[in-house]
């Protein structure tokens, strides 16, 4: 849209969840936001992740609805749920692996970040990205985020045997070899 | 006689702090009927007065949006400028005047005619039998510019008090004599744009992320353009993780760690000997009174490693453009001016200052922290940051005023030392706006006796506070977003607030109350004001020669330009982004000074009995002392209650879990808090955030000694003791949780990343 992609750099939150108040702001869901900021071990370190939807190429979240419910537009954006055909039996809300969609309990509806529809398809940035103070939220073009961050973006993530590709970049360190920790991502099992 | 009503429980149900949750008319009206307009302003909160846009409907603020072409933010917003619109038609909103019922148990509404003749009665009443300075007033710097004009100018003329000062002494005073020692001016010298062309940026004593969250926008650039960010502070706070550099300083240490680093500085041959010779004064004396402070000697005393100092000595000594940025943190302590000009000499000792992406700067805490100290509600100041001793100053303002240079009052007394004068007797009668002092000021049990011994108690403000309860008369005031005005940023950019709306019916805007009661006190010919803008020309005025000259900033300059920065002496001169450009000061000989300052213990000082350092400040989603930001739900959900941050290896040493509740004991009182067990403060240092009254005030704790220059009392230095408490009760009986998001310690979902 417009030539600019959606960036996540979670090195660079502050944790003020100023995305989490300002998405509830938004005039098609007012009051309840879709998207959420984890600490991730508050004991440890004042780490934190902003979360939006990271609309993937196959959403998982399709995959598994019951209903055929999520849909995609044509420029990628993995929507809420259709709602004359959501059940709201949170398949996507236990399938999703990076823990976005929500059932809206009064709504009776899965909903979640659609990065700002109303907004992108003018030409406006999505409101998290918007107010973000400290570009871990960023809405630009991918020549300009490769031009001004120490950090590069990546899109492929895998959870266990399932590789994810994604609309919305993760921002990771330059020179990150990034390796899995999980030793079970390194064996051999029988009926892999 | 100024105690508390004794209804409290049904003050606070119709009063609040009650938490707003939706917008005016609920969030299905906001989607139904979209608003009327948007109104280009500025944020209510803090000293960055990001641009922003309200949405309004029916004379009513129902919302938001970024307001990307602002400059100084880009539509960048913290939560709680996000959610700053909650504040208007809040259901705890003062909409009539308020007096004491004749039994004085209780507040009753009561007309405008009767409750300003009554104040103006009452203070008369006062000056006739105790004398004019009998009578003190309180200012906010959260006011406009236009109204702490009209703040000090009522002080003198309509009251003819010396005491007029504000809640700024608890903010930006250390910082501001330092400057004025130093450089002969009390301004950031630097833009902020500055920022991110700086090869090193040391930042002292500042929470970025969660007092000046925007402010990390500029560093995550300056990193990207390859400079170094150096942390110092004794919490890891968020940015800190992106440090380059951390120095977990020892709290009330920091003059000693500065003087460290500019004794590796001059030991490297650092320094810039010609811009020293050419643009400063005094550098022998301070370049001998750091040879003790070698790297040894310092890490002993600050408990920052000798290798971390000559590191960042090294890095800040040796950049082209280097950068200091200082808060409260180094300002809040009883040697706040001697730790503000300890930077200074290491900024000048390196020649980083007056040039692109080089310089000191303080980061302004409240809203108009910089522009509420220019224009005369500070005790020592008149408008355009003129001194009150000098005759030239008082002879220039007199003669704005309409009155002699001897009816001019004199320099009056500092905002904690009004309340000591009050408990003394010499003060008997306050008049008090946008100021908290039972919440903010320190020693809050001394605070609230002073408060009980006035005759007469007179608060200005659109929300009861935990202060106005103890008053006899509480006029209701108006927020920011109903007032037409300037403010000046943390930048000394002058900004424009626009009135979005008018104040609700039974409220009045501030500026009219004021003029009001100078008319019933006999001065009206000097009030005749019909709006803001009839001030702020006046202000212009008042200000033109000072430092802060304003003449040449109109309210339409500034919309033209997004802002105009001061000094700005003539109509047609483009404002002064930056300061002290080719070494010029504003001392009379141009040149900078070198002051020694030397350490000193804190007031407070840790012992056996009370072993470990208290230090407060801010979080994220509230602001000050909280009287906004407790009232609007989505803040308070954010960070609920005060909660003591305190290191596992010291929580272990008090059988101390997560979320227990922990005693915390000073020499002046003690509170119940629920603990918040990190590793991101230093092992002999706790820390509470301040924003709440009564029992859940860490200002019960802090205690009243004052830097001797500044007068900012020491709220980041007290000594306390930790014990586990037996029950979870705050004694105000109210319940507590813990901050849903601040306690997490689990992670929802484990995000690997593989290439």
């Amino acid at each position: 849209m417009f030539g600019r992609q959606f960036f996540i750099d979670p090195s660079r939150c502050i944790g003020c969840e100023s995305c989490v108040n300002a998405c509830a702001e938004c005039d098609n869901h007012r009051g309840e936001s879709m998207i959420h900021l984890d600490f991730i071990d508050r004991r440890q370190t004042t780490a934190t992740v902003p979360m939006v939807c990271m609309h993937c190429d196959d959403p998982t979240c399709a995959q598994v609805c019951p209903a055929d419910a999520i849909k995609k537009t044509e420029d990628g954006v993995v929507q809420s749920s259709l709602k004359p055909r959501c059940i709201a039996c949170s398949n996507c809300v236990l399938a999703c692996p990076f823990g976005v969609p929500k059932v809206m309990v009064r709504q009776e509806q899965m909903m979640k970040c659609d990065m700002c529809y109303d907004r992108t398809s003018i030409g406006k940035k999505p409101m998290c990205a918007t107010v973000c103070p400290s570009q871990a939220l960023s809405y630009v073009s991918l020549e300009e985020i490769t031009r001004t961050r120490r950090e590069k973006p990546t899109n492929v993530f895998y959870f266990g045997k399932q590789k994810v590709t994604t609309k919305v970049q993760m921002m990771i360190p330059e020179f990150a070899q990034a390796v899995s920790v999980d030793v079970v991502d390194y064996m051999w099992e029988a009926g892999s | 006689m100024a105690k508390a009503p004794d209804d409290l429980a049904a003050l606070t149900a119709r009063y609040g702090p009650n938490p707003n949750y939706v917008p005016a008319g609920g969030w299905q009206k906001a989607l139904d009927s979209p608003p009327d307009r948007l109104v280009k302003t500025h944020c209510c909160f803090c000293g960055q007065q990001c641009g922003i846009q309200l949405k309004v409907r029916d004379n009513t603020v129902v919302g938001f949006e970024p307001w990307e072409e602002f400059p100084f933010n880009e539509g960048k917003l913290c939560p709680k400028g996000v959610k700053r619109y909650m504040q208007n038609n809040h259901p705890d909103r003062l909409t009539a005047p308020l007096m004491r019922t004749a039994d004085t148990k209780s507040f009753r509404e009561t007309s405008w005619d009767e409750a300003l003749d009554f104040t103006a009665a009452r203070l008369k009443a006062i000056q006739e039998k105790h004398g004019k300075d009998a009578v003190a007033v309180y200012g906010g710097a959260s006011l406009t510019s236009e109204k702490s004009y009209l703040v000090g100018k009522f002080a003198r003329v309509a009251l003819g008090t010396r005491h007029i000062d504000y809640n700024g002494r608890l903010c930006m005073v250390s910082a501001g004599t330092a400057y004025k020692l130093a450089f002969g001016v009390d301004r950031s010298p630097n833009p902020w744009s500055d920022i991110p062309k700086a090869h090193v940026v040391l930042v002292t004593g500042a929470n970025v992320a969660e007092c000046a969250p925007i402010t990390t926008d500029y560093l995550w650039r300056m990193r990207d353009n390859g400079g170094k960010l150096i942390i110092i502070d004794p919490r890891m706070t968020p940015i800190s993780r992106n440090a380059d550099l951390y120095l977990p300083v020892r709290p009330g240490t920091d003059v000693a760690l500065m003087m460290g680093l500019l004794h590796v500085v001059v030991r490297d041959g650092l320094v810039d000997p010609q811009f020293i010779a050419d643009h400063t004064s005094g550098f022998e004396e301070v370049e001998a009174s750091v040879r003790p402070w070698n790297p040894q000697q310092t890490a002993e005393l600050t408990g920052v490693p000798p290798d971390a100092i000559e590191k960042a000595a090294r890095l800040f000594g040796g950049a082209d453009r280097a950068i200091a940025l200082h808060a409260r943190g180094i300002e809040h302590q009883s040697k706040g001016v001697e730790n503000v000009l300890s930077l200074i000499n290491l900024c000048l000792a390196t020649g980083n200052i007056g040039r692109e992406g080089a310089g000191c700067m303080m980061i302004t805490g409240q809203g108009n922290g910089q522009g509420g100290r220019e224009h005369g509600q500070k005790c020592d100041q008149l408008p355009g940051q003129r001194s009150i001793n000098d005759p030239a100053a008082r002879e220039h303002v007199a003669k704005v005023w309409g009155i002699t240079p001897e009816e001019m009052p004199q320099a009056g007394l500092t905002a904690m030392e009004i309340m000591e004068a009050i408990h003394r007797g010499e003060i008997k009668g306050l008049l008090s706006i946008c100021f908290n002092p039972l919440v903010s000021l320190p020693d809050s049990n001394y605070i609230r006796e002073a408060l009980e011994k006035l005759e007469f108690f007179g608060v200005v403000d659109f929300f009861l506070s935990e202060t106005a309860q103890h008053a006899d008369v509480v006029l209701a005031g108006s927020l920011q977003e109903e007032e037409e005005g300037i403010v000046c940023t943390t930048e000394g950019r002058v900004v424009h607030i626009q009135q979005a709306v008018t104040p609700p019916e039974g409220a009045r805007n501030d500026w009219a109350i004021y003029c009001d009661l100078a008319k019933r006190l006999g001065k009206e010919s000097f009030f005749p004001y019909k709006a803001p803008r009839e001030i702020f020309d006046e202000l212009r005025e008042a200000s033109r020669g000072g430092p802060a000259d304003y003449y040449g900033i109109t309210y339409e300059k500034i919309d033209r330009e997004m802002g105009v920065f001061w000094p700005c002496p003539t109509l047609d001169h483009p404002g002064t982004p930056r300061l002290f450009e080719g070494g010029q000061f504003f001392h009379k000989d141009g040149k900078a000074k070198f002051i020694v300052a030397d350490y000193r213990p804190s007031g407070d000082p840790v012992g056996e009995e009370y072993p470990v350092f208290l230090t407060t400040g801010r979080v994220v989603s509230h602001y000050l002392s909280g009287t906004q930001t407790r009232r609007i739900g989505a803040l308070v959900d954010q960070y609920p209650e005060p909660r003591v941050e305190i290191h596992p290896r010291l929580a272990e040493a008090h059988g101390i879990q997560n979320e227990d509740w922990v005693k915390v004991t000073t020499r002046r009182a003690t509170m119940v808090v629920q603990a918040l067990v990190v590793k991101t403060i230093r092992p002999d240092t706790v820390f509470i955030p301040y924003h709440w009254g009564g029992g859940k005030s860490a200002n019960q704790l802090t205690h009243r000694t004052l830097d001797p220059r500044s007068k900012i009392p020491e709220f980041k230095v007290s000594a306390c003791r930790m014990e586990k408490a037996a029950s979870p009760a705050f004694p105000s009986g109210s319940k507590a949780s813990p901050p849903p998001g601040r306690s997490q310690v689990a992670p929802r979902r484990q995000l690997r990343v593989i290439q």
